[in-house]
């Protein structure tokens, strides 16, 4: 599958964006090194009833959400085999690398005992097969080593020609077709594994019990969560297209992306009939009402699907990238706040507990966007993973 | 006579005993403040028995071991045995009068008929009921009858000591002879009953004091018990009682926290049951002579449902265990909500939505463009359908 | 959309096949009741007969924490308001005008609990004679287990900078393997919390509700919530097990629910390395077909 159109974007890398993004991230870094000095009670909003909260819900469930790109994409191009998508393949790889890398570096940051994640993987004698998280864990672990692999092409490439380090040179040279042969294997690891863990970070919610409201509480979780990711997937795929083209001078995709939308609107509705009609099996429809501030939230999250659907359907407008933006937005806005209702505000551990996360912990969370940001940006400017680049025009980063 | 005669009436009789009149005034004022009477009361008090305005006291003696005799003389202070027989004209006792035999029922005859309808009945000890109350008898006469005659004419009856004001000891199972207390033999009458085992000699003598002064006894609960005395339990009172609400308990008598002075409530401490004032009022002026301040349980000896019939290591019921408010609630809460923290999230979710409505109506507004300018680099070629 | 029928056929079928291991309402493996295990011991609390003295809390914290005074300096009461990192066990007062009643929390040692079926590395586990006891030494201070627990049991030690643990009730296992009996079982001095095997405790809680029924509420808080627990409540009539703290839970054990699910799409790991195998072979083959086409002169951007 030829990616000959990728190149690194052009110009240089401290334009003044960057530099503010940076400062955000190192601000970031640093208040994750004072969250390790005071602890998680003096740092965060968190308590014995609220044990999970901003980081746990955005940072690594909606996080790696957002990382579903390079999966929602794969599909398209490697199952459904629809070539033409094939220069979002990268861009999505990259966002999907970068999202699970942060999603598992928050984790790191919001355990109490970060050494002892990495031991995991290694001692299947404790594991406790039981539980749907152990699955997330070791699926998420490996779906980040399969994803930098699925993306190390693009290192490859540049690396081959990099006359400066001959053995690097030689090294990219003779891994580069082995890595394309095994292409289709990888590739299929990168499909599966997101379908295990996406779904079980679904599942996961289910062992709080009587906690997480029935609005939420469904058997068909899994399915939610994973129809979602790829939701998810595709709206951080239009978004990251859209913006790229607009700040680094790439070719505009709008009729790439329009007729992916279509695929979209297509996941969308089959997300709206998965959750209205299983709300309306388990008989629960009046209660959805019927909840206070909970019926707010429930209808809320279905509303903005909706609205991403009916913004979909508009083909006319699909052509204006502003629409297409905004649409992918809606989609990306809607599927997050599924995941923030089913972690965190559909979540009840009794009256006497209330949450809210300090700034600090806002802060943090902002910091890591902005090393997600910081790290797209150096690597699409270093290595080949943007496609068609037009020169770049004024105001471009 | 007038208040300054009766002054030197006192100062008189004060010499003559060889006693300080401000060691005199401290025991009257301390059988004043038992009953619970004002300061001044103590002055009138010994004012009044110094001037030989003295109670007549006809004390009976039946089932009992002479103890609360005892514990009334037992005072810390030599010669005020002698004064505390000179604040009340104890004109029949049998352990310490001198007349005995016939000598003495005379002389008991004589008092009532002198004191008709005014002397103080004391009776000590159990009184037997079975078969006709012959298993105790003085001078031949079963003390059944005994106390009923006299009781007939006297101001007021005082039963001193659980033996008398509910059966004591004597009538611990299988009681054999019927013993009861005086008020379930003087049916009718009202009965002031001051249990203890031996009962504190204060409030005997604080009850007695008052009769004879003011003329008046003291409130009293539904088993005749003086209230200033047994309106509380031990439990509400006790020392001990800042142990008992921080969980530090005596495991075994002589462990370290038996020798730390902790609380008795495992060993079978009955104080929550108790109605008496022995924690705050101990004995014979002594400081924590009294059970639980020499490291024992409280044995309830005042109460007829606990003393010899419930066993001393048997756990007691907590009568009023009204709890403090100091309890942890069933809820804590947990968890706030900040003002700085609730800013801070809406500013970024509104710089995020305002970024995201700002990055839309830019693109429109150069798709736009890209079209107003012909095909040109802005757009793709081809392929506006799928 | 140009689908050719093939490609259309294998989408579908992938599709299918990813729908089928994610969890489509599968008839979830009959969920079976867990049993107690044999040597099942437990404790039996009658608030009834509790006198609120919270000996009982001081115990506990003597017992598992070996430094306690020292830590607590400057302090009159060990005085907790809830459980905490510091308190495993703790009396609570409900009071509402005359209506008032103690109980006493710790861990329920749930027959088949939340926390154990959510450590995804076995750090809380039933251990020894059914108590869910905690391992620090695999414990990555996720806190899932606080997530699961429907008692709200698990505590975490919020201000440690790092190595923060899970604090909660094991049963003082280390007493139990001397041949002790749990610090607070020992030294209540009303034994309102007993000690003993499970079915005893069981048997004497139905006896004390049969032979007194008047003082007690007829149900045996911890039979069958939640699965069953190891400890077991009785209470008297005047306040209810809610108002109480203690939630009104259905009899189906916690990780039943998530357990089915994974059972039924992971069981033995063949559904993922079917679709593992499908997917491996869709792509193989679309590739095949993209590398005949494009010899043939078709560029990539038509399909």
């Amino acid at each position: 599958m030829s990616t000959a159109t990728a190149v690194p974007v052009a110009g240089p890398l401290w334009t003044r964006p960057f530099k503010i993004v940076f400062g955000v991230a190192v601000f970031g870094l640093l208040l994750v090194a004072w969250r390790f000095l005071v602890g998680l009670g003096p740092a965060t909003g968190l308590n014995d009833g609220y044990a999970w909260g901003l980081w746990i819900t955005f940072d690594v469930v909606c996080g790696t959400a957002f990382g579903c790109g390079g999966y929602a994409v794969a599909i398209l191009v490697y199952i459904l085999n629809k070539g033409r998508y094939h220069p979002l393949v990268r861009p999505a790889l990259l966002t999907s690398a970068l999202g699970y890398t942060m999603g598992a570096i928050a984790v790191g940051v919001d355990v109490g005992r970060p050494w002892w994640m990495f031991k995991i993987p290694f001692v299947p004698w404790q594991w406790n097969l039981n539980s749907a998280q152990l699955e997330v864990a070791l699926c998420i672990s490996a779906y980040v080593v399969v994803l930098w692999i699925e993306l190390s092409p693009a290192f490859l490439e540049r690396w081959r020609k990099d006359e400066a380090h001959p053995k690097l040179a030689r090294f990219s040279r003779r891994t580069l077709p082995v890595l394309e042969k095994a292409l289709p294997w990888i590739i299929a690891l990168g499909l599966l594994l997101p379908t295990m863990h996406q779904s079980s970070l679904g599942t996961m919610m289910l062992l709080s019990g009587p906690k997480l409201n029935a609005l939420w509480a469904t058997p068909i979780i899994p399915l939610l969560f994973l129809v979602n990711a790829v939701i998810m997937g595709y709206g951080v795929v239009v978004m990251e297209s859209s913006l790229s083209a607009h700040f680094f001078g790439r070719k505009r995709e709008t009729a790439m992306l329009a007729s992916l939308s279509r695929v979209m609107a297509f996941v969308v509705a089959l997300w709206l009939v998965l959750r209205l009609g299983d709300l309306a099996l388990r008989g629960l429809l009046a209660e959805s009402f019927s909840s206070g501030a909970l019926s707010f939230w429930l209808w809320l999250e279905i509303a903005l699907v909706a609205a991403a659907l009916a913004m979909l359907l508009r083909r006319a407008k699909l052509v204006d990238a502003g629409w297409l933006f905004a649409a992918g937005l809606v989609t990306v806005v809607a599927s997050t706040l599924y995941r923030f209702n089913s972690y965190l505000t559909a979540f009840n551990p009794g009256d006497q507990y209330s949450y809210f996360p300090t700034v600090p912990e806002i802060l943090i969370t902002v910091g890591m966007l902005a090393i997600e940001l910081a790290a797209f940006i150096w690597l699409v400017k270093t290595f080949p993973i943007l496609s068609g680049t037009r020169p770049r025009a004024r105001g471009e980063v | 006579m007038t208040l300054t005669s009766l002054a030197a009436l006192a100062q008189e009789r004060l010499l003559e005993h060889r006693v300080d009149r401000r060691d005199f005034l401290r025991i009257c004022s301390i059988a004043a403040a038992t009953v619970g009477l004002p300061a001044a009361a103590a002055e009138e008090m010994a004012d009044a028995v110094a001037a030989g305005k003295k109670p007549s006291v006809i004390w009976l003696s039946f089932q009992e071991c002479t103890g609360c005799t005892e514990s009334l003389l037992r005072t810390s202070h030599p010669q005020l045995d002698t004064l505390i027989l000179d604040l009340i004209s104890l004109d029949y006792h049998e352990a310490l009068m001198v007349p005995s035999g016939d000598l003495a029922e005379k002389a008991r005859q004589q008092a009532m008929d002198a004191n008709d309808g005014k002397f103080i009945l004391v009776v000590e000890g159990a009184i037997p009921t079975k078969d006709g109350g012959i298993y105790c008898q003085v001078g031949g006469k079963p003390a059944m009858d005994i106390v009923r005659e006299t009781a007939d004419r006297a101001g007021a009856i005082i039963a001193i000591g659980s033996c008398a004001s509910w059966g004591g000891i004597p009538s611990a199972d299988p009681n054999p002879t019927g013993a009861t207390g005086a008020p379930q033999v003087l049916t009718g009458k009202t009965v002031v009953t001051i249990p203890g085992c031996p009962s504190n000699p204060y409030n005997f003598l604080g009850t007695a004091l008052q009769y004879a002064v003011f003329g008046s006894l003291p409130a009293l609960d539904d088993k005749g018990r003086p209230l200033f005395a047994f309106g509380r339990t031990i439990h509400e009172h006790c020392p001990r009682r800042a142990h008992f609400d921080a969980g530090r308990f005596v495991q075994q008598f002589g462990d370290e926290n038996h020798r730390l002075g902790y609380c008795l409530y495992k060993m079978g401490c009955k104080g929550p049951q108790t109605h008496a004032n022995c924690s705050t009022q101990h004995f014979v002026e002594v400081n924590d002579a009294w059970p639980i301040g020499i490291g024992h349980p409280c044995f309830g000896c005042t109460e007829e449902e606990l003393a010899f019939r419930v066993p001393q290591f048997t756990t007691a019921k907590i009568e009023r265990p009204t709890p403090p408010d100091t309890y942890p609630p069933i809820t804590a809460e947990k968890g706030e909500v900040g003002y700085w923290a609730t800013g801070v999230a809406g500013a970024v979710l509104g710089a995020a939505a305002t970024a995201g409505v700002m990055a839309s109506r830019k693109l429109s507004r150069e798709t736009a463009e890209a079209e107003a300018g012909g095909a040109g680099e802005g757009g793709e070629g081809g392929g506006k359908e799928a | 959309m140009e689908l050719d029928r093939r490609s259309l056929l294998t989408g579908v079928a992938a599709a299918t096949g990813a729908a089928a291991a994610t969890g489509l309402p599968l008839p979830a493996a009959a969920s079976e009741r867990a049993e107690a295990p044999p040597d099942a011991v437990g404790m039996l609390y009658d608030n009834t007969r509790c006198i609120g003295c919270k000996t009982c809390v001081v115990a506990c914290h003597e017992a598992n924490f070996p430094n306690p005074w020292e830590e607590e300096q400057g302090r009159l009461h060990f005085d907790p308001v809830d459980l905490d990192d510091r308190c495993r066990n703790i009396i609570k007062l409900f009071r509402d005008g005359d209506r008032w009643a103690y109980v006493k929390r710790q861990c329920m040692h749930c027959i088949d609990p939340a926390c154990a079926g959510a450590c995804m590395i076995g750090a809380l586990q039933k251990r020894e004679h059914g108590a869910v006891t905690y391992d620090a030494s695999r414990c990555i201070g996720c806190r899932y287990c606080e997530v699961a627990c429907p008692f709200n049991i698990p505590r975490f030690e919020w201000n440690k900078p790092a190595s923060s643990r899970i604090v909660k009730c094991e049963l003082c296992k280390d007493r139990l393997a001397e041949g002790k009996i749990p610090a607070c079982c020992e030294v209540c001095p009303t034994s309102a919390v007993i000690y003993g095997r499970y079915p005893d405790l069981l048997a004497e809680a139905h006896r004390r509700i049969a032979a007194e029924p008047d003082r007690y509420q007829d149900h045996v808080y911890g039979e069958h919530e939640a699965g069953g627990t190891q400890v077991l409540y009785l209470a008297g009539p005047e306040v209810s097990f809610a108002e109480l703290g203690l939630p009104a839970l259905s009899d189906r054990a916690v990780p039943d629910r998530p357990r089915s699910i994974q059972h039924g799409l992971y069981q033995g790991f063949v559904a993922p390395a079917v679709l593992y195998g499908v997917l491996g072979a869709v792509i193989w083959r679309n590739r095949r077909k993209a590398e005949v086409s494009e010899a043939a002169g078709e560029p990539e951007e038509t399909r």
